[in-house]
């Protein structure tokens, strides 16, 4: 058996990413494992940085090419808000995402979502996986945990939610991702961004539900055999 | 019937399968093997009044111990200090290099010099080596905008956390800070768990070991404590002293120290153009 556990490995954050839009905004989720290899370099870490007052992003893949590619895109936003005189729009924001991403494809391995509110379209939500494709959808999942939420996402999601639908959604995903996704695991962190502003929310381990079997067993061989003598069945 | 065999996937943790072989072995007489070293244990915690920073003194290389009180705490500004694990040399270098360009941005701003400077300086360094750059740091300071610790990966990826370890010993490290670190920790509280975790890489991991150096920075004042623990004294030495064979007739004996002690005076002539 293989107990090497590679804490040298590459900083990869397994990951769960979410982002929603709703009736005036948008909700972005993720969870908080950063993994190096088989070991958990940081239980509490942020994967939603910031980019400018109004657009946030979710990070996702290796730890160093996503920080380093929002740190760039924060640094050309802020220059374009200077030029532009207004904040800049959630589009510009994706796109220089996008436009990084794309260029060195080969050299990055980092997949991101992009959310925030701007005035004139409201709260969107970008996808820019591996790659470098720029794809605006009404909700996006990313990471390794993402693999386990297509379905959930078919049958959740509706048009229309309110603030509070939507975080709840969100909140729920990202802790089915964690019951079910290795690379997973932590707290569940949420942005909620609209015209108001931003709000961040935190949900600690016991605050999210339980799922299968992190619940009691019910109705299993254990009670059974724990009960006293059962009575015998009468024909 | 058939075999089947189930592939599981590698799995953490420690696995006790051969600890009943080897009791067995022990019993028969075999010897244990000899431990191969490599690493280091590093951590940091941030606590009441600023960071604490803590590391073990032994330098490798491949298994043998080439330094056994080496200082792996590198200074980067007065406010600031780092501590290195990976490759001596990546950690000496990148830390001085970065302590150099720290001051020149001091004479440039004419400020005290901030955490997130030095962050950035190394994180950007070490993101455009690829990883080649072997030094995992664990960076701690207190400026004009309070106390800051942060880990930084040879990848260049950072975390900011109330309290990290680096390096093969982080593991064991871990284990204690996770147990027993609060947020509101005094001075003593701080160093004695930062030395509890050190002594629990030194003593637990095969790559760190030898004495505890500690850092205390403070807003305005800064502590160095270079050996600040020696759990590792040297317990035997030969009562007889260098003797040569019994035949051999000595002819002359000179002591010569290896160090002169030179001393500089300050009174002297100016140099004149």
């Amino acid at each position: 058996m293989d107990l090497n556990m590679n804490v040298d490995a590459p900083h990869s954050m397994g990951t769960t990413i979410i982002g929603v839009t709703y009736n005036g905004g948008v909700v972005l989720g993720a969870d908080s494992r950063t993994s190096t290899g088989m070991y958990v370099a940081n239980r509490a870490s942020d994967k939603i940085t910031q980019l400018t007052d109004n657009v946030y992003v979710c990070r996702s893949g290796s730890a160093a090419d996503s920080q380093i590619v929002s740190d760039y895109v924060r640094y050309f936003l802020h220059q374009h808000t200077i030029q532009l005189g207004q904040p800049a729009t959630v589009k510009v924001a994706a796109n220089l995402i996008r436009l990084l991403s794309y260029s060195n494809k080969n050299m990055l391995q980092t997949g991101l979502i992009v959310g925030g509110w701007d005035k004139y379209e409201g709260g969107k939500i970008y996808g820019v996986p591996l790659g470098g494709t720029l794809v605006e959808q009404p909700f996006t999942i990313g990471g390794s945990g993402s693999s386990y939420l297509y379905g959930f996402f078919d049958q959740a999601w509706k048009e229309g939610m309110t603030k509070d639908e939507a975080e709840q959604l969100v909140v729920k995903a990202v802790s089915l991702a964690i019951a079910r996704d290795g690379a997973s695991g932590g707290v569940v962190r949420t942005v909620i961004i609209n015209s108001e502003g931003v709000t961040r929310n935190f949900y600690p381990g016991d605050k999210l539900p339980l799922w299968h079997e992190e619940l009691e067993p019910q109705n299993s061989l254990l009670d059974i055999l724990n009960a006293p003598s059962p009575e015998p069945m009468n024909i | 019937m058939s075999k089947a065999v189930v592939e599981l996937p590698p799995k953490g943790g420690f696995n006790f399968d051969l600890c009943r072989r080897n009791e067995m072995l022990l019993k028969k007489g075999a010897s244990p093997p000899s431990f191969r070293k490599t690493g280091t244990t590093i951590v940091g915690l941030i606590y009441q009044e600023g960071v604490i920073l803590g590391a073990d003194t032994r330098a490798t290389a491949g298994s043998i111990v080439c330094d056994k009180n080496c200082e792996k705490i590198h200074y980067m500004a007065p406010n600031i200090y780092c501590c290195g694990a990976g490759t001596a040399a990546d950690t000496e270098a990148v830390t001085d290099m970065v302590s150099s360009q720290l001051q020149l941005h001091r004479y440039h701003t004419s400020r005290e010099s901030r955490v997130a400077t030095a962050l950035t300086l190394l994180k950007s360094h070490l993101f455009n080596y690829q990883g080649y750059v072997q030094a995992a740091l664990v960076l701690g300071g207190v400026d004009v905008t309070g106390p800051h610790l942060h880990m930084i990966y040879p990848h260049g990826s950072t975390d900011a956390l109330p309290f990290a370890t680096m390096g093969s010993g982080s593991l064991a490290a871990m284990a204690v800070f996770e147990s027993k670190y609060c947020e509101g920790l005094n001075k003593e509280e701080g160093i004695n768990l930062v030395c509890e975790a050190i002594c629990a890489g030194i003593f637990n991991d095969l790559g760190s070991g030898s004495n505890v150096d500690i850092c205390v920075i403070t807003k305005g004042h800064k502590e160095y404590l270079r050996n600040y623990r020696v759990p590792n004294t040297r317990a035997h030495f030969s009562s007889k002293e260098f003797t040569f064979p019994k035949k051999t007739e000595v002819l002359l004996t000179k002591i010569v120290p290896l160090r002169e002690k030179i001393e500089v005076t300050e009174d002297g002539d100016a140099m004149e153009e």
